[in-house]
């Protein structure tokens, strides 16, 4: 077990909290660095992994931070994405249409957020998968501008003389693009907005006594949760070369979702650990094919049953996803041999009280 | 002088009138305490008075400010700070977060400097953590400092959420039944603390209590209610002795 002396409030303030931290998130950021060396197909799912977890990121802002469910996110994915196709046809240089795609994904976040000023749990979840049938829908029909079905090609990214024409270049700019956000959304957990969200997650009413201004506060989260996702739309654009409609559909918004479930939902490991999931999930269903049975390997819909087996047995077995599962392996290591067996039993509460709405 | 001067104040939920014509006023200082049956509307009374709901008529003027007038999330900022009858605080955020967020109507930095941590964010953050310290020291939490409230015995919830009302460093504070669910021991010492907060604090409180052994330890006034009116107020003594209070609620 590691005990922390503290001598300073700095201390608990710091995003590094002591020395094993930042062993490990050093040979973290090494290995990272390193990455390009792999074979070019683990190259290029690893930028997917980076694209996945920016949006993990912000999804979980949204609701593991704030509470506040969304199934359409995917269309803020689309709105980042087709900004930036679009915008980058037009020649607009890539710095600015990548703030545009974030700026315009924060305003689509703003205006599906003022509903949820007034709904709650599975209302906003409807709310916000219309949202996601309405930008689809517009993306399909508005066809002087997003070509409809026929969708655009996005070609690759130019910032002056430098082109983003190799896959390891890509990832280096989806990876930066990750750790600056990571970085922002811890600094912004640290401060009063931050706590506002947990605080709104868990009681709005004692939320609104302590001066947290409700209606603000939610439209903060929805705005930065879509500016998020926005530029990792921009950044798919890029990777996935040719974009239409029919990607961004209520199955990516589920899969989204499932995502910073399984992974862990309130933590931002949570976020980076379920896209690992997601993009690693189908590469083993892949392999594992070879060795299955012919009656199991080459059934149809194999990986949307693995994908719902394994939702159903973290909720389950697991509410707190992979990363609650780690906690739990590492504090076993760490207070090893004296590890209880119901250290992490879930208890029961007994008292329920009605709560103020 | 009074700090805040309720007149005439009143609701109605449909037909019900759960506050009707209520009327008192709380002088700086003291220890106000508001008493009746269930249902008598004492929580009503916090309830308009935290602006969770909007009165039908009547005023409430805090200091010069007409209270019906402000919102809802201005009023921790104006001075009132409370905690509530089935505790409502932040389950899944540690004791040190929950009196964190009771700073939160105190700071003015911006999105864009908290995203990028800027030094007054980190100044204002060190501030505020003396604050809470404070309120630490005073209520004894050290020991719970970084416990999750989630795993809190209900004890300890009701300290750290009257803790986390004092860190807002409230004027008036608002207590909604401190001593419900308490054990004796435990109501002693929420005898102590009150008294505390009255002396050494000067923070003027106005609470809703059943237990009368702790009415009469610490209010200097008190104001029964029953189906939303007054039926009497007074020091302790005189409202205990009222013979309308003990066929209303203390019976004989």
């Amino acid at each position: 077990m590691r005990f922390i002396f503290k001598t300073t409030y700095e201390q608990d303030i710091r995003l590094v909290k002591h020395g094993g931290q930042a062993f490990w998130y050093g040979l973290l950021g090494l290995a990272l660095a390193a990455a390009p060396l792999l074979p070019e197909y683990y190259l290029s799912q690893l930028t997917f992994v980076c694209i996945y977890a920016l949006v993990g990121v912000g999804l979980m802002l949204l609701t593991g931070y704030t509470g506040q469910i969304s199934l359409g996110h995917a269309a803020f994915l689309a709105v980042g994405a087709y900004t930036e196709a679009v915008l980058q046809a037009k020649g607009v240089p890539f710095g600015v249409s990548l703030l545009a795609a974030g700026a315009l994904a924060g305003l689509a976040g703003i205006v599906i957020g003022l509903p949820a000023l007034r709904l709650t749990g599975i209302y906003l979840a409807i709310a916000t998968i219309a949202f996601g049938f309405s930008v689809q829908e517009v993306l399909t029909r508005w066809e002087s501008v997003t070509r409809g079905n026929s969708g655009i090609t996005v070609k690759s990214i130019s910032v002056g003389w430098f082109q983003f024409d190799a896959e390891w270049k890509l990832y280096y700019l989806t990876l930066g693009m990750l750790l600056i956000s990571i970085l922002a959304i811890l600094n912004l957990l640290r401060a009063p907005t931050g706590r506002a969200f947990v605080a709104i997650r868990d009681s709005e009413i004692s939320a609104q006594s302590m001066g947290i201004h409700l209606a603000r506060t939610k439209t903060t989260a929805f705005a930065l949760s879509a500016a998020l996702t926005g530029i990792a739309g921009a950044l798919y654009a890029h990777k996935l070369v040719f974009i239409s409609p029919e990607q961004f559909g209520i199955l990516l918004s589920i899969e989204l979702a499932m995502m910073i479930f399984i992974g862990g939902i309130g933590s931002l490991h949570g976020a980076v650990y379920g896209a690992v999931f997601l993009i690693a999930l189908p590469q083993l269903i892949a392999v594992m094919k070879d060795h299955l049975p012919a009656a199991i390997g080459h059934q149809t819909g194999l990986e949307p049953t693995v994908f719902g087996l394994i939702m159903v047995l973290v909720i389950l077995f697991e509410p707190l996803g992979i990363y609650g599962r780690w906690l739990k392996v590492r504090y076993y290591l760490e207070t090893f041999p004296l590890y209880k067996k119901d250290s992490f039993r879930r208890q029961k509460t007994f008292m329920k009280s009605e709560r103020l709405r | 002088m009074s700090l805040l001067r309720v007149e005439n104040l009143s609701i109605a939920f449909g037909g019900v009138k759960a506050v009707d014509g209520v009327g008192f006023e709380v002088s700086e200082g003291e220890v106000f305490t508001i008493i009746g049956p269930n249902g008598a509307g004492k929580t009503t009374v916090f309830n308009l008075i935290s602006r969770i709901y909007p009165p039908t008529s009547g005023r409430m003027l805090f200091g010069d400010t007409a209270l019906e007038r402000v919102a809802p999330h201005r009023v921790a900022g104006l001075g009132i700070a409370r905690t509530f009858q089935n505790i409502e605080l932040f389950e899944h955020a540690t004791v040190l977060d929950n009196l964190l967020i009771g700073r939160h109507c105190h700071r003015a930095t911006g999105l864009l400097a908290e995203l990028f941590f800027l030094p007054k964010v980190r100044e204002a953050e060190l501030a505020d953590r003396e604050a809470v310290e404070k309120v630490i020291d005073l209520l004894d939490l050290a020991h719970y400092r970084e416990a999750r409230v989630a795993g809190l015995p209900y004890g300890v919830r009701k300290v750290v959420e009257l803790a986390r009302a004092l860190a807002v460093r409230p004027k008036l504070l608002l207590l909604d039944e401190p001593s419900s669910g308490l054990n004796t021991e435990e109501t002693d010492d929420m005898v102590w603390w009150i008294r505390d907060i009255k002396e050494e604090l000067g923070i003027t409180v106005l609470m809703i209590e059943h237990d009368m052994s702790l009415v009469g330890r610490v209010s200097d006034r008190v104001l029964a209610l029953n189906y939303g009116k007054v039926i009497a107020s007074g020091t302790p003594a005189e409202v205990q002795g009222h013979p309308e209070v003990i066929e209303a609620y203390l019976g004989a």
